[in-house]
């Protein structure tokens, strides 16, 4: 730790990502005077994180135009950073956190916006060189550096978002990608059957061999580096690198061992406090009882929910709580196809298609009992835009206008 | 390097250098303006860095279009100046644009 930084703030933020930054931009836009300090694990100042599966590994953008803010913006708002360095404890009595320098830090207000690690693959050869996840520029950079090197066949081991969009990227360069679901078909946990089959077609027609039901038994290597995915039903896949993308472990052991309630992540309430006196927790590893998905406690990973919980703290802290109740909406860009999602669609029943997914512009509304809860949009920005204003009010559309595609959703809003 | 004119929520304006072939976003969030999110860091997939482009330079910089277009009808702020700032890429042609930031929606 930096001997320039002092040993206490009156807001300690941990956690330098998209929800980190903007509670520390936010405090200082509504006025907040006192010293705040974010603690980083990473050695970079905050940075978008969503192009590390996306232009960032294409190679589009350099690094530098990710920054969430320019370094010289940190300074000028007396935001006081300390990198490269984790909480391994914090003790709510004294409040003080225990960094992994060995220094304690005081706070007056703790905010944990520290998202997750990636889950790890529990089977044998998880640990060999070239097994990868891709959560950081770190992981980025020595992906790249990889296949830089000559590496041709990669296994990405997830469909989920960010093995799909992985995998995107990897088979526009010309590599020879294979991707493996456990489940019956991808985006299992997040999206419909309508929309899994798409994105399944569409990486099959961009070349990647796309296996489903795929249950990896472990993963072999020469020497300490993977060369191998072995199946469960005992297909020898050959790797020269492995991308895992299956999930994030929510990073809250600190937080649950100074006893704050949680489980799957840590429990916040209405104004993302945890059970902790003035600890507060945001983005990705705060468990919330979320209106747009009927109260159900949850956790949402995504760029909106971090910012918009940020903020909310953000006011909180300077004496405007207000409830968290901002809409959920969450992007993936993979090839030509811009995917856009507006509410949550916890617990629908019944799907409408407005398009044709040959056409690679579709949407799927998401009802359950017949109101809109959620829209998945693919190229087609016009539906997304107005299909929130079906779910913001819980608009129950006429089913037979919903599925015409000719008919706009705004004309819905109102029956 | 071209200039760029920045108009705050405020009101007030501040000139600054804005680099060729980065966005119009990019330069106002480089030069320490904290009012744009831009959330989805450039690639058109939400409406937090709505712009309102000077009248004079409306017909240089051109009308939104396509996405942009489509994403713009999000704001209820949207006017016929309206532009996503992360879509227009900054030119030799744009020195001395004049972009006010839109209203939060």
């Amino acid at each position: 730790m930096d001997s320039s930084v002092s040993s206490r703030a009156d807001v300690v933020i941990v956690g330098a990502g998209h929800g980190g930054a903007q509670c520390a931009i936010a405090l200082r836009q509504n006025g907040f005077t006192g010293t705040v300090t974010i603690v980083g694990r990473e050695p970079e100042f905050p940075y978008e994180r969503p192009p590390l599966s996306k232009d960032y590994f294409a190679r589009e953008k350099a690094f530098e135009r990710l920054h969430i803010r320019p370094p010289a913006f940190w300074a000028e708002k007396n935001i006081d950073f300390v990198l490269s360095t984790q909480v391994e404890a914090v003790d709510p009595l004294t409040r003080q956190l225990s960094l992994s320098d060995g220094r304690s830090l005081g706070y007056g207000k703790l905010v944990w916006a520290t998202g997750g690690d990636p889950r790890r693959l529990s089977c044998a050869g998880a640990d060999l060189t070239g097994v990868h996840a891709v959560r950081t520029r770190a992981d980025c950079d020595t992906l790249m550096a990889e296949i830089d090197a000559g590496k041709r066949d990669i296994v990405v081991i997830g469909g989920g978002y960010i093995g799909l969009e992985a995998a995107a990227v990897l088979s526009k360069l010309g590599l020879n990608v294979t991707l493996l679901e456990a489940l019956p078909r991808v985006l299992a946990r997040v999206a419909g059957e309508e929309l899994s089959g798409f994105y399944q077609q569409a990486h099959r027609d961009h070349g990647v061999d796309l296996r489903l039901n795929a249950r990896v038994e472990c993963l072999e290597g020469e020497n300490g580096q993977v060369t191998a995915v072995r199946l469960e039903d005992g297909e020898h896949i050959p790797a020269e690198a492995v991308i895992v993308g299956i999930g994030i472990v929510p990073a809250v052991e600190p937080l649950i061992l100074a006893g704050a309630t949680g489980g799957n992540g840590v429990d916040v309430d209405a104004f993302c406090r945890t059970s902790l006196p003035d600890i507060y927790a945001i983005g990705d590893c705060a468990a919330f009882a979320c209106d747009f998905a009927g109260g159900q406690v949850m956790r949402v990973e995504s760029v909106q929910n971090a910012n918009d919980m940020a903020t909310c703290v953000a006011k909180a802290i300077c004496g405007d709580a207000k409830p968290y109740k901002a809409f959920p909406w969450f992007w993936s860009n993979q090839y030509d196809l811009k995917l856009q999602t507006a509410g949550i669609n916890v617990g629908f029943d019944e799907t409408v298609v407005r398009g044709t997914p040959a056409d690679s512009a579709f949407s799927v509304v998401y009802l359950k009992d017949r109101r809109v809860v959620a829209i998945d949009c693919v190229n087609s920005v016009k539906d997304y835009v107005q299909g929130r204003k079906l779910v913001e009010n819980g608009i129950r559309p006429d089913i037979a206008k919903l599925a015409d595609v000719g008919t706009p959703l705004k004309e819905l809003v109102s029956t | 390097m071209p200039n760029l004119i920045v108009v705050n929520r405020a009101g007030d304006e501040t000139n600054i250098d804005a680099r060729e072939g980065i966005s119009v976003m990019e330069a106002i969030r480089d030069n320490g303006f904290d009012e744009l999110l831009a959330l989805c860091g450039g690639c058109c997939s939400c409406a937090t860095c709505h712009v309102f482009v000077d009248e004079a330079w409306v017909g240089v910089v051109g009308a939104a279009s396509g996405d942009e277009d489509d994403l713009l009808d999000s704001s209820d702020h949207r006017g016929e100046r309206s532009r996503l700032s992360c879509q227009i890429m900054m030119t030799a042609a744009l020195d001395g644009l004049r972009v006010a930031i839109a209203p939060e929606d």
